[in-house]
C-alpha cells in the first residue's frame, strides 16, 4: 500500500473513532435493536384478543354468555363494562380474551382506533362477527373465539401443537442476518454518499485534485474503509447475537466473506454513481433516505418480503439489499454453501461494476 | 521534466470564461513572468477566483488558452500539479483531523518527507496547534493552514485566493512576511488574489485591476497611478455653508464632490501650492475647518474613479 492510500484511508478510520455519534449508530444501535427485536419476540409468546359485543334487546347468543360468565368483570378508563378471560396454555402460551360492551358506533370508533380487531353482535340465534378479513389478526380472533365456544379449547382435540424452538428458526435467526445485511448497506451509502459530497460542499474534494493525489486512490481509500468498517460491524454484532441469542453460522465461511465483498462492492459503486454529480449534503441525504427507506422496508429484513403481491416479489428479489440478506441468510440457517448463493455472487458484483463504472465516467471532481 | 526557464510562469490568450448569464472572464491575454509576484485586485463578481481557477486547471476556458510554464493543462496535469501550490478562497478541511495529520495527508501526495511538514508547520506559526482539529482552528488559522498545505511542496507558482481576507492586521504582517521570504529566493511565481490595496503595493511589484471580468488597468504601482493622473486630494468639513462655485474658481482645482455627510472632496493638481489658497478663499468667507485632511491619490481611490465602486464592498 502506498504512503498515500495510507493516509487516505486513515481519514475514515480516524472519523470513525473520533466522531462519537458514528460509534453510536453503526456500532450500539444495530445491537440494541437486535437486543430489542430479539427480546420482544423471543419471549412467552402472549396473545390479546379484543372484541366489542354489540347487544340486542332478544337477548344474549348462547355460547359467548357462557364464556362471558365465567369471566372476569372489569370496569376500563373509558367506564364501559369489559370481561376478561385468560387461557393459560403450555405450547400456544397465554392468551387473554376481552369483551367490551358497547353501541355499535362507538364499536366503530374502537375498531378505527385499533382498540378491538372485531365486533361481534349477538342475538339468541346468531353471532354475526364483524371485522376486516384482510387483517390475520382478526381472522385469528375469529377462530379462536369460534373455536373456544365449541370445545371449550383454543385447539381441537386429536391435534398437538410443537412449539419450535430450536436455534435456527427462531425469529432473531432471522434477524440477525438482515440486520447485518442492513448494517452494511447503511454504513456504506451514508459513509460513502454523504462523505465524498460532503468533501465536495467543502471544496476540499477539488483541492485534493489540485495536488499529484492520484484519483483512484481516492475513491479506492474510501471503499477499503467501508469495507473494513462494515466488517468490523458485522462482526460485532455477530458476536453479540451469538453470545447472548447464541446464533451459529451454519453455511460456508469462505461464501458468507464472499457475499460481504461483493454486498460492499455493489453499495459502494451504487454510492459513487449517485453521489457523482451532487453538490450539496442536503440533497445527498435526500438521495440515501430515498434509496435506503424503501429497501429497508422491501427487502425483507424485518419480516419477510413473501407477505407481498406476488408480481412484485420479483422486482424485490433482485434489489441489492434483498439478495445480500436472502444469501446471508441462507448461509447462516439454511447451511449454504457457494452454489446455493451464486445468484447474488454474480449480480452484487456486477451491479457494482457497472455503477461503478458510470459514476466515475460522470464523476464531477471540481 | 523540468521546468523551461525561457517559458512564462503563466501566459493567457484570448481567454474567456462564460457561465449561463454571465461572462466571469470576457477575453484576457496577458503573460506573467517567472519570480514575479503580481496582485489581482478587483470588486466582489470581478471573476478573479474564476481566472485563477481556471490557471489552476480547476476550471475550464470557454474559449481561449492558458499556458502554465509553457504548458498546456491538457496531457501535462500530473507535472504542473508538483509545480503549482495553491489555497483556494473558501476550503475546509476534514474536520476532526489534526492540523499535523492533515499536512502529513498532502505531504503524502507529494510524497515529502516528514521535516517538510514540521518545517511547513512552524513557517506558518501553527506549531502549538499541531494537534489541534481542523474544527477548532479560528478562521484566521485556518486560513494559515490552508497557505501551509499550498507551501507544502515548494511550489514554483503559488496562487493564493484572497489568503489573508479576515485576518486581523498582525496574522496578515505575519503571512505576508512568509511570503516576503519566498519573493527573496526568486525560485517562486506568486499571483494573489486580494481586496486590500495595502497587501497589493507591500507584496508585489505588479498590479492587475479587474472589473466585470476585463483588465481595466495594469501595471507597477507608480506607473498606475502616473498612468492614470488623477491629481491630489484635499478633505475638510467646514464650519459653516461653504460656497462651493468660489472654490471652484481656484486655479489648480479640478473638481469639487461631497464625499460623506458635510465632507468636501477637492481633486487638485498640487496640494502644496493650491492648499494656501484654499485657506485664503475659506478665511475670505469667514468658515473654519472642523477637519482637515491631504493626502496622495491612493489605489483605492483610483480604483473608485475606475469602476465606480470601492475595493471592499
Ligand atoms: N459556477 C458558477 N456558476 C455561475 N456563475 C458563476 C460561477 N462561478 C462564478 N460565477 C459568476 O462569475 C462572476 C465572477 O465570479 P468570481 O468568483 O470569479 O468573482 P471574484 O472576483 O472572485 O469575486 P470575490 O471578490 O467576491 O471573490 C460572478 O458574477 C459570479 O456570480
Ligand atoms: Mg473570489
Amino acid at each position: 500500500m502506498s504512503r498515500s492510500l495510507i493516509q487516505l484511508s486513515l481519514i475514515h478510520f480516524r472519523e470513525f473513532v473520533r466522531e462519537p455519534g458514528i460509534l453510536f449508530w453503526s456500532i450500539f444501535f444495530p445491537m440494541l435493536m437486535a437486543w430489542v427485536l430479539g427480546i420482544a419476540f423471543s419471549s412467552k409468546p402472549e396473545t390479546l384478543e379484543s372484541f366489542a359485543v354489540v347487544k340486542n334487546s332478544e337477548g344474549p347468543y348462547f355460547g359467548l354468555k357462557t364464556l362471558i360468565d365465567s369471566s372476569k368483570l372489569k370496569i376500563n378508563r373509558a367506564h364501559q363494562v369489559e370481561y376478561v378471560k385468560v387461557f393459560e396454555d403450555s405450547k400456544l402460551g397465554r392468551t387473554t380474551f376481552r369483551f367490551t360492551y358497547t353501541s355499535w358506533d362507538s364499536a366503530l370508533i374502537m375498531l378505527k382506533r385499533g382498540q378491538i380487531q372485531l365486533i361481534l353482535k349477538e342475538s339468541p340465534s346468531r353471532l354475526e362477527y364483524h371485522f376486516d378479513p384482510r387483517s390475520s389478526e382478526a381472522k385469528l380472533g375469529y377462530i379462536y373465539l369460534s373455536s373456544l365456544m365449541k370445545n371449550g379449547k383454543l385447539h381441537e382435540a386429536g391435534e398437538d401443537i410443537m412449539p419450535l424452538t430450536r436455534i435456527g428458526t427462531r425469529y432473531i435467526d432471522f434477524l440477525v442476518p438482515g440486520l447485518i445485511a442492513l448494517g452494511m448497506m447503511n454504513s456504506i451509502f451514508w459513509g460513502m454518499c454523504y462523505g465524498l459530497v460532503e468533501m465536495r460542499m467543502k471544496k476540499l474534494l477539488r483541492r485534493m485534485v489540485a495536488t499529484p493525489m492520484k484519483k483512484s486512490e481516492f475513491l479506492l481509500s474510501h471503499f477499503i474503509a467501508r469495507l473494513s468498517l462494515s466488517l468490523l460491524e458485522g462482526l460485532i454484532l455477530l458476536t453479540f447475537s451469538w453470545f447472548y441469542f447464541h446464533i451459529t453460522i451454519q453455511g460456508s465461511i469462505a461464501a458468507l466473506l464472499l457475499v460481504f465483498f461483493a454486498g460492499d462492492f455493489a453499495f459502494a459503486g451504487i454510492s459513487i454513481l449517485v453521489s457523482s454529480r451532487v453538490s450539496n449534503t442536503r440533497v445527498a441525504t435526500a438521495i440515501v433516505n430515498a434509496m435506503t427507506m424503501p429497501m429497508m422496508v422491501l427487502s425483507g429484513v424485518f419480516f419477510s418480503y413473501h407477505n407481498f403481491p406476488d408480481f412484485v416479489i420479483p422486482f424485490i428479489k433482485v434489489l441489492p439489499l434483498t439478495l445480500l440478506a436472502d444469501s446471508l441468510r441462507s448461509i447462516f440457517i439454511e447451511g449454504a454453501g457457494f452454489h446455493e448463493v451464486m445468484g447474488a455472487l454474480i449480480i452484487l458484483p456486477l451491479l457494482g461494476t457497472i455503477t461503478f463504472t458510470l459514476g466515475l465516467k460522470w464523476y464531477k471532481w471540481y | 521534466m523540468d521546468i523551461d526557464s525561457s517559458a512564462p510562469a503563466i501566459a493567457l490568450h484570448s481567454v474567456i470564461k462564460k457561465f449561463k448569464e454571465v461572462t466571469a472572464v470576457n477575453d484576457l491575454s496577458f503573460t506573467i513572468g517567472q519570480g514575479e509576484f503580481v496582485a489581482l485586485l478587483g470588486p466582489n463578481g470581478a471573476g478573479k477566483t474564476t481566472l485563477v481557477e481556471m490557471i489552476e486547471g480547476l476550471q475550464f476556458p470557454t474559449s481561449g488558452e492558458i499556458f502554465v510554464f509553457g504548458k498546456n493543462w491538457k496531457g501535462h496535469q500530473h507535472f504542473l500539479h508538483r509545480q503549482l501550490g495553491i489555497s483556494l478562497q473558501e476550503t475546509r478541511f476534514i474536520d476532526k483531523l489534526t492540523v499535523y495529520e492533515t499536512l502529513n495527508l498532502f505531504a503524502s501526495f507529494y510524497n515529502l518527507p516528514v521535516e517538510r511538514i514540521n518545517q511547513v508547520m512552524s513557517m506558518v506559526g501553527l506549531d502549538e496547534k499541531r494537534k489541534t482539529y481542523t474544527v477548532n482552528l479560528s478562521g484566521g488559522q485556518r486560513q494559515r493552514l490552508a497557505l501551509g498545505v499550498g507551501l507544502l511542496n515548494n511550489p514554483r507558482l503559488l496562487l493564493l485566493d484572497e489568503p489573508t481576507t479576515g485576518l486581523d492586521p498582525t496574522s496578515r504582517r505575519e503571512i505576508w512576511n512568509i511570503l516576503m521570504d519566498l519573493k527573496k529566493n526568486e525560485r517562486t511565481t506568486l499571483i494573489l488574489t486580494t481586496h486590500y490595496m495595502e497587501e497589493a503595493s507591500f507584496l508585489c511589484e505588479r498590479i492587475i485591476i479587474m472589473d466585470h471580468g476585463k483588465v481595466i488597468a495594469k501595471g507597477t504601482l507608480d506607473e498606475l497611478l502616473a498612468h492614470h493622473n488623477k491629481g491630489e486630494i484635499i478633505e475638510f468639513i467646514a464650519g459653516c455653508t461653504v460656497n462651493t462655485d468660489q472654490l471652484a474658481a481656484i486655479p489648480g482645482v479640478r473638481s469639487i464632490h461631497r464625499a460623506s455627510g458635510d465632507k468636501l472632496r477637492l481633486i487638485v493638481d498640487n496640494i502644496i501650492t493650491v492648499l494656501p489658497l484654499v485657506m485664503q478663499e475659506m478665511d475670505k468667507q469667514m468658515c473654519g475647518f472642523m477637519s482637515l485632511e491631504c493626502r496622495k491619490f491612493t489605489l483605492d481611490d483610483l480604483f473608485v474613479s475606475l469602476t465606480g465602486r470601492t475595493l471592499n464592498d
